[in-house]
């Protein structure tokens, strides 16, 4: 089981949470002028790196808020945790990269 | 040709490429060893009873297949028809495996209703006691043609085969780049061991569709998440079928060694870990015991994980892509190993007629942007 450390509430068990999905995706600003490939891309296409992944976890059973991780996944190991609305950490690898 | 992965589905793609359409000049590129990936760590389950017209085409000409299988490879890998039956606990469950197994039968697949007796006549292990139960079974959906085969013989009986027709399995050799031309088309592919030239490269890698495919540019409508499964110790014969239970989330069926096969569900978050937390495996054994109170003090001996490539609808996609010359099957998320001949067999006719097999046809990439989804994600509500 993960450690997860809510950026409100500190570390807690994995149980505590349900995962988010990949983050950063933004919703487009004017849906009705995207193409369809372009909106099926926004609704169904993923990065799914091997290495480094920006994601959303919520803290259910906690503090109930959304936030931004970014994990290995190669290896599961948390880089960085940060609040929702806030860009990804500087300094940090890119996507796919690892963390160590 | 290339064909990315030797997993049970790229190996029969591969042999279907010999027997079926005579083409041999081709190389099954494994950066790992034959069959050492979800085709070794599923839980051998075979069955065909899927709601959509789509989806009961495709596995069930798996299911078809696997029933000669062991003659047309010589090799005998243990195909058993001993029945799949998944159990309702609600009366959603109830509602909704009737309403599959009226769908089923209208497509030619048998499926049929049996109630909570009847269950457990079936499986005798099974208790149906409601007062001991937090879920009592109301009843089930029977497949009988449904059953379990021996996974690696399934690669091996493959491998042999193709190789035989003069198919090169390349092991250890992993592919890290997809070279196109001017054009844009597929030239070859860069790998560990140096480059190979190809016109047409077929990505069957499963939980690193989305890795491979990157290497051409191509996002994919894919997520991998960890799945896992364990064994028991070995037993003599006790159970003599194939048990699901969706809505409290098991697996079991007994091998021919002996060990009680259990499959548990997937982590929540995406990893390539080859590995799962404990208590996903705990809540299934939670429910094992429930189910089956005779292996309460039963021992497990070995527990794994392994990758499955996840697509929004839960539907595999087996199809050609957006680059000339690249194609994918991929996407069979949970439940892939059922169709491994059937896979083979029509993503061998895409790659070599250059368009698909109407079974397949259905299952484009292209789906996720007109949304004709083949959603069996939402007619089982859970993993399958």
């Amino acid at each position: 089981m993960l450690i997860i450390a809510c950026p409100y509430c500190g570390p807690r068990p994995e149980l505590e949470f349900r995962y988010g999905g990949e983050a950063h995706v933004a919703r487009p600003v004017d849906p009705s002028t995207l193409s369809d490939e372009d909106w099926g891309a926004f609704l169904y296409q993923r990065a799914n790196p091997r290495g480094l992944h920006a994601e959303r976890w919520r803290h259910v059973h906690g503090c109930g808020r959304f936030f931004n991780a970014l994990r290995d996944t190669t290896t599961d190991f948390f880089a960085a945790t940060y609040e929702t609305g806030t860009p990804r950490p500087a300094g940090t690898p890119a996507d796919g990269e690892t963390s160590r | 040709m290339i064909i990315v992965g030797a997993g049970g589905h790229g190996l029969a793609t591969a042999y279907y490429l010999a027997t079926v359409h005579g083409i041999t000049n081709v190389a099954v590129l494994e950066k790992g060893w034959l069959g050492g990936g979800n085709t070794g760590r599923n839980t051998t389950i075979v069955r065909s009873n899927y709601l959509f017209d789509e989806s009961a085409g495709l596995y069930d000409h798996a299911v078809k297949l696997w029933e000669g299988l062991s003659q047309e490879l010589n090799y005998n890998v243990m195909f058993s028809q001993r029945g799949v039956l998944m159990l309702a606990h609600n009366i959603h469950d109830v509602q909704s495996f009737k309403r599959h197994v009226h769908a089923n039968r209208l497509n030619g697949v048998d499926n049929e209703w049996l109630t909570a007796e009847e269950c457990r006549d079936f499986c005798p292990p099974l208790n149906i006691d409601a007062s001991t139960m937090r879920y009592p079974v109301l009843g089930g959906a029977l497949q009988r043609r449904a059953g379990t085969a021996r996974h690696d013989a399934v690669a091996w009986g493959y491998a042999r085969g193709a190789d035989a027709r003069g198919v090169d399995i390349i092991q250890n050799c992993a592919v890290t780049g997809i070279r196109r031309g001017p054009d844009g088309a597929v030239t070859g592919v860069e790998t560990s061991r140096g480059f190979i030239g190809a016109k047409k490269v077929g990505v069957v890698a499963a939980g690193n569709t989305s890795v491979v495919m990157a290497m051409a540019g191509q996002r994919m409508p894919l997520e991998s998440y960890p799945l896992q499964a364990l064994v028991s110790e070995p037993i003599k014969p006790i159970f003599p079928c194939v048990v699901m239970s969706n809505t409290i989330h098991a697996y079991i069926s007994q091998s021919d060694k002996g060990e009680l096969v259990i499959g548990a569900g997937t982590d929540a978050y995406t990893s390539y870990t080859q590995r799962g937390a404990l208590h996903i495996t705990t809540h299934t054994l939670d429910a094992i015991c429930e189910l089956f109170p005779m292996f309460r003090r039963m021992r497990m001996l070995r527990n794994w994980g392994g990758i499955v490539d996840v697509t929004p609808d839960r539907s595999p996609i087996i199809a050609k892509t957006g680059v000339s010359g690249l194609y994918v099957n991929c996407g069979w998320g949970t439940g892939g190993f059922k169709a491994t001949p059937g896979s083979g067999h029509v993503f061998a006719h895409t790659i070599a007629k250059d368009e698909p097999h109407p079974i397949n046809a259905p299952f484009t990439i292209d789906r996720f942007r007109d949304g004709f989804l083949i959603d069996e994600a939402a007619a089982a509500a859970v993993a399958h």
